[in-house]
């Protein structure tokens, strides 16, 4: 027997998009409190605002996060969700999962949760939806003893890590992004679990310049696979292209007549550098001017291959819009490599110098892009150890307004009015 | 024996992070590891994997709500054994995907979940995939609209683009409940955004005990918030702040520092539009995405003019752009005052820029096109 009218979600349950309204009410028949949500969420669909009280701070022993308190504003009318706290569970490298591991925390969410989750949290967490704070320290304690996985980052500290699917399932991963991931992730568990910095940070891995995990928008840290040397043609798969025997775009586009593909107008004249060119038969790049954007590779898969020589671009600093506007990350260093066997030690050394850096510059709640814009790219760069190149910019400042230091100039800053007046008498 | 209270650092295991990838991957995925030669989308939501050793893997793609129930969860384990060797993966854009070793058993896969009800198969190629999206009204406290209930409301009306590709370029389409923009909404084709009009205000009675009012002060973008003295509601003199409305642009920020500075409001609040954000480097570098329409009401529980701005810009789009061409792409090249005509949006000053780095959004050029806009 439903608990409470809700009408206006009702009105969710049609339409072919699969409806969260008819999977609560079916975890309901379990679950006593989802009928508390369902009720809840009506009334502010009624009264148009959130029915959530500000913050909440509730947590397990020995960690500063991982656990987000939320209380119910209505609590006698929806005593289900009085508390209503959020567990973030650190999901495995690009999300694989076997079917064992879901039957435990089904079974754990079933006994001291609600029985909703979040699949998954937009930083990656698997997110557990629901409980009151007396089942925190029994969540986590079968979660660490039985099931072998650890709570995610909340607060001002290194978020949970995420990467894209990588050499796992995809032909253009140009390094392991799940091994570079979860080696991050355990390397800095300390950095995790415990918040020591002046805001939140994150890393993303991804495999490629298409940034399938969004990294340079959405990570302080963004690490993307790049390649050096000579994107790698098969002239024959060129030719099946052109013949139509294999589909532009692995048929990306089938859905609708786009004619005949056009290797001339799909490809060479969408080149962003025109570095592109058919000599008879032959399809040339001209790589020493290539960006490596991915287009050509992305519509030609079975023709065109990132290079041998693999590696990744670190880029600095994306954000959302508070405080200072969004950013992008932006490009510091150009290519590393990303080495499995020796854990990635010159990821490490630029993280580490990064925290340094930021831990004691960065102001309260300020996000390492806001602290690299306050600065100023130029010191930034001298703090990272890094030599001005003009891979750096998009374009070199218009202003004038450059900044010289004292021993950059003949002389120095230091001299005398008296002495200039020798030469110059007013 | 299980947690005890009276004992709480006994057997505690801290710092044991996530359990590895590999214990999940499917056979085929660990023998074919970094050997995969290309790919081939089959047809909506079904992708195939080429690898160099001459294996091929078979990826069944489905939608899922995110906001999902173990139950739901247990019907994914039931498919993935029965199917995948009991392996499932969730997607960046939260879609599940089934993976099976050969072609045979693509279609015994697709069969079950057509059966199921609610795993839609879909989402590849040139279409529009799931809504990347955030808590709303299920569970946070800063929102200025729901985010499950506009998703499903969407995704209904766009669901014949996510089991089909006949779009210029795949189309990401992302919600936030506020501008803290958890999520991808800065950096989407079409963002749709949870936004306040109206100032915060101001509980005498808590924010001396609630809040610590020089992080309330500095929360502000635009120094709108200054520390005063405030009357209670015993007549008692108590530290406070005040907000100067003409410089409030009602982005809640003061609120999330502070809890006696609530501005949710049923009227004021709904959502913007933005367009012409991605984050791929194919072809142009990732852009930001651009407000287009600076409000609509918030209209629970099918949001509908919201619904019908989306899939006007969808369609419009979908209609004028180029192959390969994304949204952003498209309205660049086309000059965003024949965006605002084609897709028949009203402008206004909302959409002009006047914020701090502003300047470089104004038209500084002669260039320009003849549009209904020149009276």
């Amino acid at each position: 027997m439903p608990k409470h009218d809700t009408p206006l979600l009702d009105q969710l349950e049609s339409g072919p998009w699969p409806s969260f309204v008819s999977d609560l009410k079916r975890m309901a028949k379990k679950k006593d409190e989802c009928w508390d949500i369902l009720g809840q969420l009506e009334l502010s669909y009624k009264d148009k605002i959130t029915h959530w009280k500000h913050g909440g701070i509730v947590g397990v022993f020995g960690y500063g996060g991982g656990i987000v308190g939320r209380y119910s504003d209505v609590p006698d009318r929806f005593p289900g969700v009085a508390h209503f706290h959020t567990v973030r569970v650190n999901q495995p490298s690009s999300k694989f999962y076997s079917s064992k591991i879901l039957r435990q925390i089904c079974d754990l969410w079933e006994k001291r949760g609600s029985g909703m989750t979040n699949f998954h949290g937009s930083t990656g967490d698997l997110v557990l939806l629901g409980t009151t704070t007396p089942q925190l320290e029994p969540i986590f304690y079968d979660l660490t003893h039985d099931i072998g996985v650890d709570l995610g980052g909340s607060g001002g500290n290194l978020r949970t890590p995420s990467c894209c699917v990588g050499r796992a399932r995809c032909e253009w991963g140009c390094y392991d992004t799940q091994a570079a991931c979860h080696n991050i992730t355990m390397t800095y568990q300390d950095e995790l679990h415990r918040p020591a910095f002046p805001y939140k940070f994150k890393i993303k891995f991804s495999g490629c310049p298409n940034d399938c995990v969004a990294s340079i928008a959405r990570s302080d840290c963004s690490v993307i696979g790049t390649w050096k040397d000579d994107i790698r043609i098969d002239q024959k798969a060129v030719a099946g292209y052109i013949k139509g025997d294999f589909a532009p775009n692995a048929g990306a586009h089938s859905g609708r007549d786009w004619g005949k593909f056009d290797i001339q107008k799909e490809v060479i004249a969408l080149c962003p550098t025109g570095c592109m060119k058919m000599a008879g038969d032959t399809l040339k790049i001209d790589n020493a001017n290539c960006t490596r954007c991915m287009h050509c590779i992305n519509v030609m898969p079975r023709a065109l291959r990132p290079g041998k020589v693999q590696g990744a671009s670190i880029l600095i600093g994306a954000k959302a819009p508070i405080l200072d506007g969004a950013q992008f990350a932006t490009l510091i260093f150009p290519f590393i490599e990303m080495s499995t066997e020796n854990e990635f030690p010159e990821l490490k050394a630029i993280i580490e110098k990064c925290w340094d850096w930021w831990m004691t510059e960065g102001k309260n709640r300020e996000r390492i892009g806001e602290s690299i814009q306050r600065v100023g790219l130029p010191t930034f760069l001298s703090v990272m150890g890094v030599e001005p190149i003009p891979q750096h910019v998009r374009e070199p400042r218009s202003n004038p307004y450059v900044f010289w230091k004292d021993e950059e100039v003949e002389g120095g800053f230091a001299r005398t009015v008296k002495e200039f007046r020798i030469k110059h008498n007013l | 024996m299980g947690y005890d209270p009276e004992n709480p650092m006994k057997d505690r295991i801290t710092d044991i992070g996530p359990p590895h990838f590999e214990r999940f991957f499917p056979a085929l995925v660990k023998k074919n590891y970094g050997k995969w030669l290309y790919h081939e989308i089959l047809k909506p939501g079904v992708l195939k994997h080429v690898s160099e050793t001459g294996d091929e893997l078979y990826t069944v793609r489905i939608a899922c709500a995110r906001l999902i129930s173990i139950e739901l969860i247990r019907d994914y384990c039931d498919i993935a054994d029965k199917h995948a060797d009991g392996i499932m993966r969730w997607t960046t854009r939260n879609n599940v995907e089934f993976m099976v070793d050969s072609a045979a058993k693509v279609e015994p896969l697709l069969a079950d979940l057509k059966k199921h009800g609610s795993m839609p198969v879909g989402g590849t190629g040139a279409g529009i995939s799931n809504m990347v999206h955030t808590q709303g009204w299920i569970h946070c406290h800063t929102p200025a609209t729901d985010a499950s209930g506009v998703v499903k409301a969407i995704m209904d009306e766009l669901f014949d683009y996510f089991t089909s590709m006949t779009m210029p370029a795949q189309v990401r389409v992302a919600l936030a409940c506020c501008l803290n923009m958890c999520g991808a909404v800065h950096c989407s084709d079409i963002a749709v955004l949870g936004v306040h009009r109206k100032p915060p205000m101001i509980d005498q009675d808590l924010i001396s005990n609630v809040c610590e009012l020089p992080l309330a002060i500095a929360a502000c973008p635009l120094g709108a918030v200054k520390p005063a003295k405030g009357i209670n509601s015993e007549g008692k003199e108590v530290k406070s702040v005040t907000v100067n409305e003409e410089k409030c642009m009602f982005c809640g920020n003061c609120y999330t520092m502070c809890p006696a500075m609530p501005l949710a409001d049923p009227d004021g609040d709904g959502i913007a539009i933005l367009v012409g954000g991605k984050i791929s480097n194919s072809r142009s570098m990732p852009k930001f995405s651009k407000m287009v329409i600076p409000f609509l009401p918030n209209r629970p529980p099918r949001w509908p003019e919201v619904v019908a701005a989306v899939k006007n810009i969808v369609e419009v789009y979908a209609k004028d752009a180029k192959k390969y061409e994304r949204l952003g792409e498209w309205a660049e090249r086309i000059g965003w005052e024949m965006f605002f005509e084609k897709c028949n949006i009203p402008f206004s000053d909302k959409c002009v820029d006047d914020y701090r780095l502003a300047y470089n959004t104004w038209r500084t050029s002669t260039q320009f096109k003849y549009t209904s806009h020149i009276k």
